[in-house]
Parts: C-alpha cells; structure tokens; sequence
C-alpha cells in the first residue's frame, strides 16, 4: 500500500530524513517510534505530502507521489490523517467537520455524508454531541471526532500523528481504544506514537527511528523484548 | 466670543447632508476596498510570483503615498489619460476605494496568517483543494478576527474622505468649507463638522468595541 525508497528530506540545512526504506502492507498496524527530532512525524507527513519529499520515491496505492503530474488531492483524499492537535475546524459544529470534506470533495449527498457521520460518531462514542463545537469537547472527545472526520473520507490507509501527546493522561485510553477497534477492523494503520504499550499491543511491526534513519524495525516482541541495535535498547530503556 | 447659532440652525441641512454623503461615501470606499483587499491579499500569499509582486508593488505604493496626492492624480490624471473628465463623485470614490483596498489588504492578510496552519494541513490532508480550504477552513475563521481591524479602518476611512473635498466633492468637510465661505465665520462653520465627524466616529468606535467583546466572549465559552 506504502512504498518509499531511499526518502531524502531537508529543511534548509537541517537534514531530517536521510534515505529512508518503508513498505507498509494492506491491513498492516506500523507504529513509529523514537526519540523527538528523529524525523517520525516528518516521515508520516511525507506520506500524504504535506512535506515535500527532497529526494527519493514514495508511492501510495501505486500513485507515485514525487512525480509531478500526480493529483495529489487524490492521493489525500485515499489517505487519513490525525494529528497531535487534532486540528478541528472551530468554527464548524462536530457534524459540519466530519461532512465537510466528503460534501466537497468526494460530492456526496449531504443527507448520505451526514447518515454516515452519524455512524462513526456512534462507532467513536459520540453520537449526542454531533451539535456541539470542537471548543465545548474535551481533549480526548476532539481527538475522536478528528479520527470520525478522517474516517468520514473512508480512506485506505490512516496515519497517526502523535495522536495522545497533546492530551491528558485520563483521555488517552479512550483515543486509544478507537484506534485498537480500527486496527482491529483491518485498517491499514501508520502510528507515529510515545504509547509504548500500544504499538506493543495493537502494532503488527514497530519501527525505531533516530537521527533521520530507521535505525530497527520488527515485531513488537522482538524490538521491546530483544532489540538488536544499542541506540534502540538506551531508549527503550528511558521510555519503559 | 458670539456664537450665531442662527448660522449653524440655517445651514443645518448642509451638515447633516454632508454627513450622509461622508458615510455614503465611506461605505462604498471600503465595501469596494475589501473586496481588493480579499483578491489582493490571497495574490500575495500565492506562489505565482509575478502576481505576488504586483501585490506587493500595490500595497507599497499606496501606502506610500498620501491619499491626498492619490485623489490629485486620480481627478486630474484621468482626464488626460481617458480623453474625458471623471465627476468628483467617480474620481472620489475610485481613489478611495483604491486606498482602502490597500489597507484592507494588509488587514486580510494578517487574518490569514493568524490562523493555525495546522487547519490548512487537516483540510488539504482530507483532500480538499487550496481554494476549497481557503474558501470553507480559512476564510471564515479569518474574517470573524479582521472585523475589529476593518472596523477601525472604516472610521480611518471616514476621516480621511474629508480630503475629497478638495476636488469640491459635496461631503461634509466641503459642508465646512461652504459654509466658511459665504459667512466667514470660523466657529460656526467648522465646530458642527467636527461634531458630525465625532458622532458618527463614535458610533462606529462603540459598534466595534461591542463587536469584539461579544467575540471575546465566545471565544471563552
């Protein structure tokens, strides 16, 4: 579903990714991790091009993003993405965030998009506050309405951007819970994550990234039970 | 010092007059100038470079120069470059409107630039297209934080119209100057159209003050 070969990103001369290798398979659950500034978000990022990449190939459903006449809205409009700050649109109630982009973009019928906005807010357990603004949810509620809004485009593949970090401890569960049912329905999952505990449990492979490198990669036994490389084992031994 | 108030009383008309044709005029200059300041402020945040420039060269020039000297060249430029003369009334309003614009630009563009630029990324990552975001995600959210600044350039704008009147557009300072003419009395010819002026400034000010309170207030809800 996901292949990139040798990704090259710079900013300026910051160099933050530096020939990066990644294939992700359908239904596949890959949960990044590792210390800040290793260059997970901007990996994730690259994938749905809100970063250009610098150089090498990304393919997403067999759609080269890196050449220039791809439609690159096609390719998003395939492609979920939840970030740390849920990025809500504050200005639209719960239910006008989640119809928002598949009235525009994918034209369907507003009473067919709100029906199934009905549904997922149901499936993230909020179906009573489909009135309500993103500024009256508590953090953990905007979390979910933001992965109810990305599921809305019914995409192909789901990326996760740090998806707790900005929350407080007692909501990380319930945001974690409505990804493990995801994973658990076979969705094509990139997680960049802290939550150890849940690239353990719901990962199918765990991906160790420093210094703009992937530095370790294998299921979650082998990378929290036996990691290979020493940069792997100093952080996992302040993070666990 | 005698005050005629029988002078203000018999040229009352010719105040309140310019008054109305001051606020008439105000409107239209800055209704015409958001809509510049919307197509010039989106033309300075493309990518399309000459467009960029020839934003930028705008705003420069404009704010570069006295509104003033604007209204001298527009009334007495066209003229020559159109073949015919334009009234006070369509000179007035295109310099104003031309300044406004430039003001108002500057005013749309810090609104865009305030915005979160992580609402432009959800929205572009749900596939929807730049204008698509800017017209649904951006816009709407940029236009509720620049109705205060609009709201102060209006009451600018109702000020600095008084310049027209040197092309004898009929507002309120010619009302002034009118009425100084024909009486040579000081007071009572320019005390009623600094308390027009006032009035009418003070509405706007409170009408402003009130707005953004109540935008304070929902933004704490």
């Amino acid at each position: 579903m996901i292949e990139i070969k040798g990704l090259h990103k710079k900013f300026g001369s910051l160099h933050v990714l530096r020939g990066v290798d990644l294939t992700v398979a359908e239904r596949e659950v890959v949960c990044i991790i590792g210390p800040s500034g290793s260059g997970k978000s901007t990996l994730l990022r690259c994938i749905n091009h809100l970063e250009e990449a610098t150089e090498g190939e990304i393919q997403v459903e067999g759609i080269h993003l890196t050449h220039k006449e791809t439609d690159i809205n096609r390719v998003r409009a395939e492609v979920g993405m939840v970030f740390q700050r849920f990025n809500l649109f504050p200005h639209m109630t719960v239910l006008e965030n989640i119809t928002l982009a598949p009235v525009q973009v994918r034209k369907m019928p507003k009473v067919e998009a709100e029906r199934f906005a009905r549904e997922l807010l149901t499936k993230v357990g909020l179906s009573e506050k489909e009135r309500a603004y993103p500024e009256q949810l508590s953090g953990g509620q905007q979390q979910r309405v933001a992965i109810a809004r990305a599921l809305a485009m019914k995409p192909k593949i789901m990326l996760f951007d740090e998806p707790t970090s900005a929350l407080d401890p007692e909501m990380v569960g319930e945001v974690l819970n409505v990804m493990k049912d995801l994973a658990r329905e076979g969705m094509t999952m990139v997680v960049v994550t802290h939550e150890m505990g849940f690239a353990r449990e719901v990962g199918d492979r765990v991906i160790f990234m420093d210094e703009g490198v992937i530095v370790e990669e294998g299921s979650p036994e082998q990378i929290f039970g036996n990691p290979r490389h020493e940069r792997t084992k100093a952080f996992l031994s302040k993070v666990l | 010092m005698d005050f005629r108030w029988d002078i203000v009383y018999s040229y009352y008309d010719m105040f309140l007059m310019g008054g109305w044709m001051t606020l008439k005029l105000t409107a239209i200059a800055v209704t015409i100038g958001t809509i510049i300041g919307l197509i010039v402020a989106l033309a300075r945040l493309t990518k399309f470079t000459p467009l960029r420039w020839f934003a930028a060269i705008y705003t420069d020039v404009i704010r570069g120069t006295p509104l003033l000297v604007q209204i001298f060249i527009v009334h007495f430029g066209a003229p020559k470059l159109l073949g015919f003369s334009l009234s006070a009334m369509t000179s007035g309003l295109i310099a104003l409107s031309i300044n406004s614009g430039a003001y108002v630009a500057e005013i749309f563009r810090a609104g865009i630039q305030s915005i979160d630029k992580g609402q432009m990324e959800a929205a572009r990552s749900l596939g929807m297209t730049y204008p698509q975001a800017m017209r649904h995600i951006i816009l709407p959210q940029a236009f509720r934080r620049i109705i205060p600044p609009l709201g102060n350039e209006f009451i600018a704008m109702l000020k600095d119209s008084s310049l027209v009147s040197v092309i004898s557009l009929p507002e309120l300072a010619m009302a002034g100057r009118t009425v100084y003419g024909s009486t040579y009395r000081v007071w009572e010819a320019w005390l009623p159209v600094a308390f027009v002026y006032l009035v009418m400034t003070l509405a706007f000010t409170r009408l402003v003050a009130w707005y953004e309170s109540r935008l304070a207030l929902k933004a704490h809800r």
